[in-house]
């Protein structure tokens, strides 16, 4: 399905690491050719006619990102992937307002981008980490998340879709019951804008970051999302050219608007169109085209996966397109040096989760995770090359 | 030697490794061996008496190629002073390197001779040797 777009899949080769980056269709990769090709300016330099170019492709790339989760232009800032943009509200926003013995709720299956940055934050501030409770399939409910809230929560920090177990987040009930207590809601959308309908409106988040390289952009490019009364509030940590508006000898600076305000030094031009053009892209496939299909296409998998009696699955109710496993008695590692020999492409390790083995026990796991363009034979192929667990020992070195 | 049997001794080696133990033993000096690219997370424990090392053990997980490799290493070095263990290891990373080295001190350890084929894999393999130099210059 769409293989045919993407000049990756002209080699041979089963690619399922899209949690960790996803193949770019060609006319992603042909936008951003086109702009170094064809109109290579810098932006906000409107003077002549190359420059005014950029402005209007750059400006057209936020507008297309802004309709593509609801939100209005001005709450839509680009940084470098969703890691800068956590780091942007932690440091710019939530330090101005977080207190010694306030609580952050955050999960134990957060990827790294949406704990250290509260680690420093809570250890700068006094302030308390506390970790939603995960039921039994690891994941999070409205209820746990009930039970954790005090008068001293301020933040609730949380992946729509995790990177490890693929558990979905009831974030809009999660948004009203936090906002019925005056808490912010920040969402870490990385896994799930990729996947699936997103709209900020429908939500009420607070805050959601994500990254243009999982959801068929460039790498280098993200979002950040934020209210825009919040936005305002942002404090800029970079400071520098295009931001400002004005300043003079006496060191009075005057900042633009939103999202300029946010965006100091030439931005990262060439991503922020190639993200556009990547935005049109799934648009025209459909997001929830996509979010059924591997929905489907996790179900198979699964279903797979569960009649090899060497294989534990670690999270087979998950919501996504994301599956966690083991070959019993085989370092994670060693499968997936043997899956590459076929050109298979997996991830082994902790995914960057590296709390949540305090609560499963397991260090390290095997995880496919599905985009769009995988297929049903693809997971065959896949199937095949694990049912032997012999001949895994046999080739894994 | 032929892959067959190489590859027979990496797995025996993987399998039922040498003195992979968990224990809490004093007098031992630890080394964690671990690297950027992967996931192996590896301890090593070694007591050294005057000169000699009169014992080692190691645990922790990792792939195949370093948990074999560290096994074959500790059979390799224990009751070895540290000037013999310097020469294994010198030696042992000339393999893995591509320069010259001699064969006939490596013992088992010469089932690595072809790992840089795999250029991914060369740290899996040197990871526990990277480790006890860290101790021996402790000493
Ligand atoms: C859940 C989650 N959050 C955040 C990130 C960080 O994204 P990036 O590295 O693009 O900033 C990732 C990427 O792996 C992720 O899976």
């Amino acid at each position: 399905m769409n293989r045919e777009d993407f000049p990756m899949f002209k080699q041979d080769i089963i690619y399922l690491d899209n949690g960790a980056t996803t193949f770019k269709p060609s006319v992603v990769i042909d936008k951003i050719v086109d702009y170094y090709s064809n109109y290579s300016a810098n932006a906000h330099r409107g003077d002549y006619s190359i420059s005014y170019k950029v402005d209007v492709e750059y400006e057209n790339a936020r507008r297309k990102i802004a309709k593509f989760i609801n939100a209005n232009l001005d709450e839509v800032v680009f940084t470098s992937g969703a890691t800068e943009s956590i780091n942007i509200i932690v440091d710019g926003f939530f330090d101005n307002l977080v207190e010694p013995g306030d609580e952050i709720i955050l999960s134990k299956s957060e990827h790294a981008s949406n704990v250290l940055p509260w680690f420093r934050l809570a250890n700068k501030k006094g302030a308390r980490i506390v970790y939603a409770p995960l039921d039994t399939h690891l994941h999070i409910t409205l209820e746990g998340i009930k039970s954790v809230i005090t008068p001293k929560t301020k933040i609730i920090s949380l992946a729509e879709i995790t990177n490890v177990v693929g558990d979905l987040r009831p974030i809009k009930e999660i948004c009203e019951l936090a906002h019925a207590n005056d808490i912010f809601v920040v969402v870490d959308g990385a896994q799930s804008v990729p996947h699936k309908k997103t709209d900020v409106k429908i939500s009420d988040v607070d805050f959601l970051v994500f990254s243009g390289h999982k959801m068929c952009g460039p790498t280098g490019i993200g979002v950040l999302y934020g209210k825009k009364e919040l936005l305002e509030s942002v404090n800029p940590l970079i400071l520098g050219g295009g931001m400002n508006e004005s300043f003079d000898s006496e060191q009075e600076i005057f900042l633009k608007e939103l999202p300029q305000r946010l965006e100091a030094g030439t931005p990262n031009i060439a991503g922020a169109i190639g993200f556009g053009a990547a935005i049109d892209y799934l648009e025209k496939i459909g997001m929830d085209y996509i979010a059924i299909y591997e929905q489907k296409l996790k179900a198979y998998l699964v279903e797979r996966l569960m009649q090899l009696e060497h294989i534990t699955i670690i999270n087979e109710e998950s919501d996504s397109g994301i599956v966690a496993f083991n070959v019993e008695d085989i370092f994670s590692q060693d499968v997936a040096y043997y899956l590459n020999k076929y050109n298979v492409c997996v991830r082994a390790g902790n995914h960057c989760a590296k709390i949540l083995k305090s609560i499963t026990g397991v260090k390290n796991t095997i995880r496919v995770s599905l985009y769009f363009y995988n297929t049903y034979e693809e997971i065959d192929s896949l199937i095949e090359l694990l049912t032997d667990k012999d001949k895994i020992i046999k080739e894994m070195i | 030697m032929n892959p067959e049997l190489k590859r027979e001794i990496m797995i025996d080696n993987y399998s039922n490794p040498f003195h992979k133990e968990t224990k809490d033993e004093e007098d031992y000096i630890k080394e964690n061996g671990n690297n950027v690219s992967c996931i192996d997370d590896v301890n090593l424990y070694v007591k050294i008496e005057e000169d000699i090392i009169v014992d080692a053990y190691f645990d922790g997980e990792a792939c195949a190629i370093s948990t074999s490799s560290t096994s074959i290493m500790l059979k390799n070095i224990i009751g070895k002073n540290i000037t013999q263990v310097k020469n294994y290891i010198t030696n042992f990373q000339n393999m893995i390197y591509e320069k010259d080295y001699d064969k006939n001190i490596l013992g088992d350890a010469i089932v690595y001779d072809e790992i840089y084929k795999q250029e991914s894999r060369k740290t899996c393999a040197t990871l526990p040797y990277t480790a006890i130099l860290k101790i021996i210059d402790k000493k």
